[in-house]
């Protein structure tokens, strides 16, 4: 089987970004040019026959959130893409932006042809300013060439988009607070129902895609839904970028068939860890992701295969981790991120990490018990039953699955020990050598 | 007393973006830059208030609510240093002290001659060329103590 495919990422780096003439010649606005001679349902099938799931988290599938959409009744919809890229490990949708911006451009205008949607965003993290130009500058070109903007391939159909810049928060990328930040404001999640397809934008039905997902689009309303699905397995449709990251050899963006193992990914695509080094474990899917040992890496890249195992992929961020790191130290690491993002509006969040970053320093300085042990757990698990977003509901995802698959490092702890020799117990206070 | 040149160019930011309420944060992301200390003043907060007729508070709030935002003076470039995972792991703590080392000054803090700014960051997108760092606008990655070294330098001279 090929290690790696190139379905979306066709022609990366080969074409100037914002050239609609390259981006032509490589097969660019065909599917655009095929979508507008089809019924808006027609084009909904072939996206739930490739079977493609929402590839920023979530995994929703997009062909039943389209068809959802498009069935709202109230108008005008917009349509926003979710370029927040804010889960640490994850730098996929960057490729895309950077790229070969013009093939997400086109995907979104196929959708909005589909929900005679008037206007776009293209939501681009403040970290990101180069490809703010970048997609900026693409979209202007396609205006200019008539594959945007004003009576889009003569056809009478208008729409039009524009970037908007984060400004640093990784809550933003939650689909609510998303569409908040959008209107000018604080990135605090929305209390749902109603639903953001239903009330999004200014109140109106909002389509929220990442990426990568509307990336997928053209190609499959070019090749077909069926041919898109079949790189993938039964369940899991195409191909997915996904992110390698830390103490790997080849780290970067790949883009790989589901059913790729993670032994696989790490060993032949990646080239395995440094030289001396032993991998200690995989974080998937970014910082709110579960940390899983090495005796799991045959599992295969498929969202059904991992939620059978209670994994997720989330957004296609891959950390792999060698033995010179020590767990507590890297679980700090993780809580400081939560502690520091969480935006405050609900208590189990807000007070969940504040708890859990002050365990997880107990443990670092060697003043932990058994009973803190407990607590991260019991705090763990009211945060994942409680918390009023997703960020919270999986801030300590990192932490339940490390215990379940490391406790006796915990324990250790606990006993003053630390063997990757990094916690000094007793040392100064934040527990630094 | 406000800056009538400032406030003129706060004006036309708002008027770049067409007096849009909505754009509120692009305003703000722009008008940090009108001066070499990366930061939006209380004054020009009051500004953006009124000329968008937004309450004084929830521009505050914006203002607080994202970190890209400073609301006291920084230095001309800002050292923003990746904390999170994929770094962590390619020991970004090394790179945390190279830096307080080089500049003589701690996390958070600003260089006498205001050139230099020394924060921490959530992943910037750079983890294949961890550990990395964002100064102003640019990236840098794979660092070591020679590279570091080299790109003060490098600013220095500017
Ligand atoms: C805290 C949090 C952060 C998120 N960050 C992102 C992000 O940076 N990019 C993204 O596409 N989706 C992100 N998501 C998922 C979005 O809420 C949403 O599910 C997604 O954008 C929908 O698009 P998709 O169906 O194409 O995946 C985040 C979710 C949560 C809870
Ligand atoms: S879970 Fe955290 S980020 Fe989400 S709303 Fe609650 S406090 Fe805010
Ligand atoms: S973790 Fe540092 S750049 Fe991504």
């Amino acid at each position: 089987m090929q290690k790696t495919l190139n379905i979306i990422t066709e022609n990366v780096g080969q074409i100037r970004p914002d050239s609609v003439d390259e981006y032509i010649k490589i097969g660019g606005f065909e599917a655009l040019k095929k979508a507008i001679t089809m019924h808006p349902l027609e084009v909904i099938e072939e996206i739930k026959k490739s079977k493609l799931q929402g590839r920023g988290g979530a995994a929703y599938p997009t062909g039943i959130k389209w068809e959802q959409a498009y069935y709202v009744d109230k108008n005008p919809k917009y349509i926003i893409c979710n370029a927040d890229e804010g889960e640490p490990g994850t730098f996929k949708d960057k490729v895309i932006l950077d790229y070969l911006p013009l093939r997400l451009i086109e995907g979104m205008t196929i959708a909005a042809y589909i929900l005679k949607s008037p206007k776009g965003f293209i939501y681009i993290r403040g970290e990101y300013p180069e490809s703010q130009r970048i997609v900026s500058s693409a979209i202007k070109e396609a205006e200019k060439m008539g594959y945007l903007g004003d009576d889009i391939l003569g056809t009478g159909f208008s729409f039009h988009i524009e970037v908007l810049s984060g400004a640093g928060a990784y809550v933003c990328g939650e689909n609510s607070a998303l569409v908040e930040s959008s209107e000018g404001k604080s990135g605090r999640p929305r209390i749902k129902p109603p639903f953001i397809k239903n009330s999004g934008y200014l109140g109106m039905p909002t389509l929220v895609n990442n990426v990568e997902t509307f990336a997928c689009v053209p190609y499959i309303v070019k090749e077909g839904g069926e041919k898109f699905a079949g790189y993938g397995t039964e369940f899991s449709g195409g191909t997915k970028l996904v992110c390698l990251s830390g103490n790997v050899k080849n780290r970067g963006v790949y883009e790989v068939p589901f059913g790729t193992t993670l032994r696989e990914l790490i060993y032949d695509i990646g080239g395995g860890l440094p030289e001396g080094r032993k991998l200690k474990f995989v974080q998937l899917g970014g910082s709110s992701g579960p940390c899983i040992p090495e005796s799991m890496l045959d599992i295969k890249i498929c969202y059904k295969d991992l939620k059978v195992k209670g994994l997720t992929l989330g957004s296609g961020a891959i950390l792999v981790v060698d033995d010179s790191n020590c767990i507590i130290d890297f679980l700090k690491c993780i809580t400081e991120f939560f502690y520091h993002e969480s935006c405050g509006k609900c208590t189990p969040c807000r007070e969940g990490n504040k708890q859990l970053l002050a365990l997880v320093n107990k443990f670092i300085n060697g003043s932990a018990t058994y009973n803190d042990l407990e607590t991260i757990k019991k705090v763990g698990q009211i945060m994942k039953e409680a918390a009023f977003c997703g960020l919270g509901e999986t801030a300590a995802t990192a932490h339940l699955s490390l215990i379940k698959y490391f406790e006796e490092e915990f324990v250790e702890h606990i006993n003053k020990k630390c063997r990757a020799n990094i916690c000094n117990f007793g040392g100064d206070k934040d527990g630094k050598r | 007393m406000v800056n009538q040149e400032i406030k003129q160019k706060i004006i036309e930011i708002i008027e770049k973006y067409k007096r849009e309420k909505e754009k509120l944060v692009m305003v703000l992301l722009d008008v940090q830059k009108l001066t070499e200390f990366n930061y939006i003043d209380r004054e020009w907060v009051n500004i953006i208030a009124e000329e968008l007729d937004i309450p004084y508070t929830k521009v505050y709030d914006v203002l607080t609510f994202y970190s890209m935002f400073s609301t006291k003076p920084r230095g001309k470039y800002i050292i923003e240093i990746c904390k999170s995972a994929p770094c962590h792991v390619n020991k970004s703590k090394e790179v945390v002290a190279i830096f307080e080392e080089v500049l003589g000054i701690k996390m958070g803090e600003t260089t006498e001659d205001k050139i230099f700014t020394l924060q921490y960051t959530s992943c910037i997108g750079a983890c294949d060329i961890s550990p990395a760092v964002k100064i102003g606008e640019k990236v840098y990655g794979n660092l070591t103590k020679e590279k570091i070294i080299e790109i003060i330098k490098e600013y220095r001279g500017v």
